[in-house]
């Protein structure tokens, strides 16, 4: 059969993006096939890691709660109202996603140097403390959520608001009774994209909270600690296991979005 | 009575609405035509408040209402699209502004879904009705909070031939049954001269009057 232009344009696409899928796969393989299912397991159920396991389901489904429970009023301000600014505010909105992560720890850490700063602490701790792994990692997943929020308010009509407004809600109930039951999926999406993103949190959470065993340590910073030994069999373990959920956070939020 | 008083709205240098004055007395049935982004239903958005004007004054009923929210003026409002509330059973739709005031539905959202024909038609949801289903749907929730005056957006734009004549005939009805005072804009001059006891005509941004029991400049 002879290639048309269209089709070899296809092709060539769907070279590229396999190219890129196998690349992955190899390096996924090549980690998984570095050391033995048994000798993951053995890795995995050592205190430490199980301790650092629980911590980072725990802090990332806290830092996504609270990511999301941002993300909604301020995704909702974003998508729905014009005003002086905007684009400035917008923009602040991103900056913990171009900042070099070290920064945003320090940045942290400083803060919570200054006379405000000591004064929150005074109430409640979070410079090396297990507080300070979940704001480490709020304070990156929130500008994703928030994106997310906003991208899923963009795509709903304001009409059936509008329509709730001349019904008589207010603003608020507005947004309670119709927007939020419409923007479900978009909720679900975003606690997913800040979990995973919580999950993979590496260089503010050393720098504000520390990688102390058996309190401040996550799966990351495990990696980190297990490498900077020479324990690279225990690195793998850990990684693979951080591969895993990745996975699954992806699978949830694809099957949601199909249900919801 | 619905006056607008030297109504303008404008979107950066673009003028919509040029200093519309206009009357309608209560119970009639008045039908605004005009061409497609002339500022119909900018016109509409600025009676239920959902956009302030420019410049200028909304009197419904002699009270002027051009800074209540629009929760707080008494109007049903219809959009072109509908827009039916995503995720809720037609019940709760058509319940939704009595659930809002603390009243019991049950009754009401019968009484009404009866009326408009569709009370087979309660436990479903919006994805699953046709666009002649939708439209009942949506003119019982804005009938169930008791509007004076109802605003309708092009109410049969999404209907086909056969139905149309049907629907008209509906809106006639609702119309006296209730004892609303409606604004409906459409394009179609049929559709005017079969419902409209007032008939209006927006050309770039000014209300002109084509039938002449009501005043218009």
């Amino acid at each position: 059969m002879r290639l048309n232009r269209s089709n070899a344009c296809w092709l060539a696409l769907a070279i590229i993006t396999a190219g890129y899928v196998v690349f992955w796969l190899l390096l996924l393989g090549a980690t998984a096939t570095y050391s033995t299912p048994d000798s993951w397991l053995r890795v995995l159920k050592s205190p430490e890691i199980r301790q650092a396991t629980w911590l980072s389901l725990l802090s990332c489904t806290a830092a996504a709660g609270f990511a999301v429970l941002l993300a909604v009023p301020v995704g909702y301000l974003m998508s729905r109202r014009t005003f002086r600014g905007k684009s400035w505010l917008d923009a602040a909105l991103d900056i913990p996603i171009i900042l070099p992560p070290l920064v945003v720890g320090l940045c942290l850490l400083i803060f919570f140097q200054t006379w405000m700063g000591k004064q929150i602490e005074s109430v409640w701790a979070f410079t090396y403390t297990v507080s300070g792994v979940v704001l480490a990692q709020f304070v990156v997943a929130a500008s994703f959520a928030i994106r997310t929020m906003r991208g899923t308010f963009d795509h709903l009509s304001p009409r059936p608001e509008e329509v709730a407004l001349t019904l008589g809600c207010t603003r608020f109930q507005a947004l309670w009774h119709v927007a939020l039951p419409a923007a479900r999926r978009g909720m679900v999406a975003a606690f997913c994209i800040a979990w995973a993103r919580s999950l993979g949190e590496f260089g503010p959470i050393l720098v504000f909270a520390g990688a102390t065993r058996m309190k401040t340590e996550v799966l990351p910073t495990t990696v980190w600690l297990e490498l900077s030994v020479g324990n690279l069999e225990a690195a793998v373990a850990v990684s693979l296991l951080m591969v895993a959920m990745a996975v699954l956070v992806l699978v949830v939020v694809r099957s949601t979005g199909e249900k919801l | 009575m619905i006056r607008l008083e030297n109504i303008s709205w404008s979107s950066g240098e673009r003028i919509i609405l040029d200093d519309v004055t206009l009357e309608i007395a209560s119970g009639s049935y008045a039908v605004l035509m005009g061409s497609t982004g002339c500022g119909k239903t900018t016109l509409l958005e600025i009676l239920c408040g959902l956009r302030r004007p420019t410049r200028g004054r909304v009197w419904l009923d002699e009270v002027d209402v051009t800074d209540l929210e629009p929760r707080e003026r008494g109007i049903g409002y219809v959009p072109q699209d509908l827009a039916l509330f995503p995720g809720l059973r037609v019940r709760e739709q058509i319940g939704f502004a009595l659930k809002l005031r603390g009243k019991p539905a049950g009754a009401r959202v019968k009484e009404l879904a009866e009326e408009l024909n569709i009370a087979a038609l309660l436990d479903r949801l919006p994805d699953g009705l046709s666009g002649g289903e939708k439209q009942r749907v949506a003119l019982a929730r804005a009938l169930a909070a008791e509007p004076r005056l109802l605003l309708l957006d092009e109410p049969l734009s999404a209907l086909d031939e056969a139905m149309r004549g049907e629907a008209s005939a509906m809106l006639k009805r609702l119309q006296q049954q209730h004892a609303l005072t409606v604004l409906h804009v459409t394009h179609s001059t049929a559709e005017a001269q079969e419902l409209a006891s007032v008939r209006l005509r927006m050309v770039t941004g000014r209300i002109t009057v084509e039938s002449p029991d009501l005043r218009g400049a």
